[in-house]
């Protein structure tokens, strides 16, 4: 457990230091948010419709870019190898990276959607409702992404085939986690619905993520 | 002659050289009477002649799906049993399936349009194939890009089976999605009741088509391995030319 924990905040730390470049994340996410305005035009009422897709979609990008750090750097100092050789289970290991990972570039993501929100033009109730569809979202793409984040780890390539590759897996979350911001805010669906299946959708991948990231490594790495 | 057995790549490329003259004339046979019964077939009520997009359409649309279940398989045999075989036979499927699933798409396409009147609907059967059409295309990509191919086989085979268990709920995800965006403006194609003068020629295609992919399957795990040898000799003639 002390060493899942150590894992944990030395990831954070890293992450969170200058070269960790967790926090661009957050800032692609503001620069894709303020693009959309000009790309849709300034029309308020538009943008209150389109708002937590708009949100969503932002969030869904930005966690995917800086998923490609989460195995490169350890893989270059070797410290990589080490967690695969140590006596923790890697299953274990990479979902405490992956929870690390998701603390340091995800986290930051939803405490700027209230900000995001307002941009937008939407309401408390709207705004509340993406961030905690966020809250519950994201972690999903961080574990799924973390199967593309192992594969492109031990293939030496990154970017776009890991976009590639991610991106089909978690279009479950983007209509489950638009849904269910569109149902808290003027659908005629109950909130509660596409929301649980959205956590259901967390947990699944809580199971999936790890292992396949693990076999992956296990497989790869030599 | 099990599948141990076929594990040695000269033991299988002796046998498959046999099988294949026959399963191809066997698949020529097929196909040539389901073209013929489905030109024969009587015009739908309401469809017209349209109908017989069906008899090429669903095959396709059959062996999309069909074909990431082969994959998973030999994924298994990749990762579990290490069977020399098994990742060739999932790198040589992957092509194959996704020009099933690009043919399901684009004949589709083609019936939507005098049908619905568009080419393309945000149907969710359309959207979830399209879908799978992307995944396909991303397994060729993580093919393509490492050079080793046992590095590349492994990469695959967790994908494939990350895939495999991911589609049925990327399905749901999409159902449930149109559900919300469109409800029931779709004209539902096909329907259990199907007659006999249309199931007959459908079924003679299907199994034409799956014996299609089969063929196409062994000869092409063929030229894999066939390419595997050639690139092995190369890099021999190159270090012997080196040293």
């Amino acid at each position: 457990m002390t060493a899942l924990a150590a894992l944990i905040r030395r990831d954070i730390k890293i992450a969170l230091r200058v070269g960790g470049g967790a926090l661009v994340g957050v800032l692609f996410f503001l620069t894709v948010t303020v693009l959309m305005p000009f790309a849709l035009g300034p029309d308020l009422a538009l943008l209150t419709r389109l708002g937590p897709a708009i949100l969503w979609l932002g969030a869904l990008l930005a966690s995917l870019l800086t998923l490609d750090r989460l195995f490169t750097a350890d893989h270059e100092d070797g410290s990589l190898d080490l967690i695969v050789m140590g006596r923790t289970p890697l299953e274990l290991a990479c979902a405490a990276k992956a929870l690390a990972h998701w603390l340091a570039a995800g986290l930051p993501l939803i405490i700027a959607t209230p900000a995001l929100g307002l941009m937008l033009n939407l309401d408390t109730t709207a705004t509340s409702a993406v961030a905690l569809t966020l809250l519950v979202g994201t972690p999903a793409l961080t574990f799924i992404g973390m199967i593309g984040a192992a594969l492109a780890v031990t293939l030496h390539r990154g970017g776009l085939l890991l976009a590639v590759l991610v991106l089909p897996l978690s279009i479950p979350v983007l209509i489950f986690g638009v849904a269910a911001s569109q149902a808290a805010i003027s659908g005629p669906l109950a909130f509660g619905t596409p929301f649980s299946i959205l956590c259901a959708i967390s947990l699944v991948s809580f199971v999936i993520g790890p292992f396949a990231a693990a076999a992956s490594l296990r497989h790869g790495l030599d | 002659m099990t599948l141990i057995d076929l594990a040695n790549p000269t033991k299988f490329l002796s046998l498959t050289g046999r099988i294949l003259p026959w399963l191809a004339a066997a698949t020529a046979i097929l196909l040539v009477i389901g073209f013929y019964q489905a030109a024969m077939a009587p015009d739908d009520y309401q469809q017209g002649a349209t109908v017989k997009i069906m008899f090429i359409h669903v095959p396709n649309a059959w062996l999309s799906m069909f074909v990431w279940g082969v994959m998973s398989l030999a994924a298994l045999g990749t990762l579990v049993w290490r069977h020399p075989l098994a990742d060739v036979a999932a790198k040589a499927a992957a092509p194959i399936g996704a020009a099933f699933t690009f043919l399901a798409l684009v004949t589709g396409s083609l019936w939507g349009r005098p049908m619905w009147g568009t080419y393309w609907q945000w149907d969710a059967r359309l959207t979830s194939v399209l879908i799978l059409f992307l995944m396909y295309l991303g397994l060729i990509a993580l093919w393509r890009a490492v050079d080793d191919p046992s590095r590349a086989a492994r990469a695959a085979a967790i994908l494939t089976l990350v895939g495999a268990l991911n589609l049925p709920i990327i399905k749901f995800s999409v159902d449930w999605w149109n559900t919300l965006h469109q409800p029931a403006s779709v004209l539902r194609m096909g329907g259990p009741t199907l007659d006999r003068a249309f199931l007959i020629p459908l079924l003679v295609m299907a199994i034409g088509f799956s014996l299609l992919f089969v063929t196409l399957h062994l000869a092409a795990m063929r030229n894999e391995i066939l390419r595997r040898r050639v690139r092995s000799l190369q890099i021999m003639q190159a270090s012997q030319q080196a040293a």
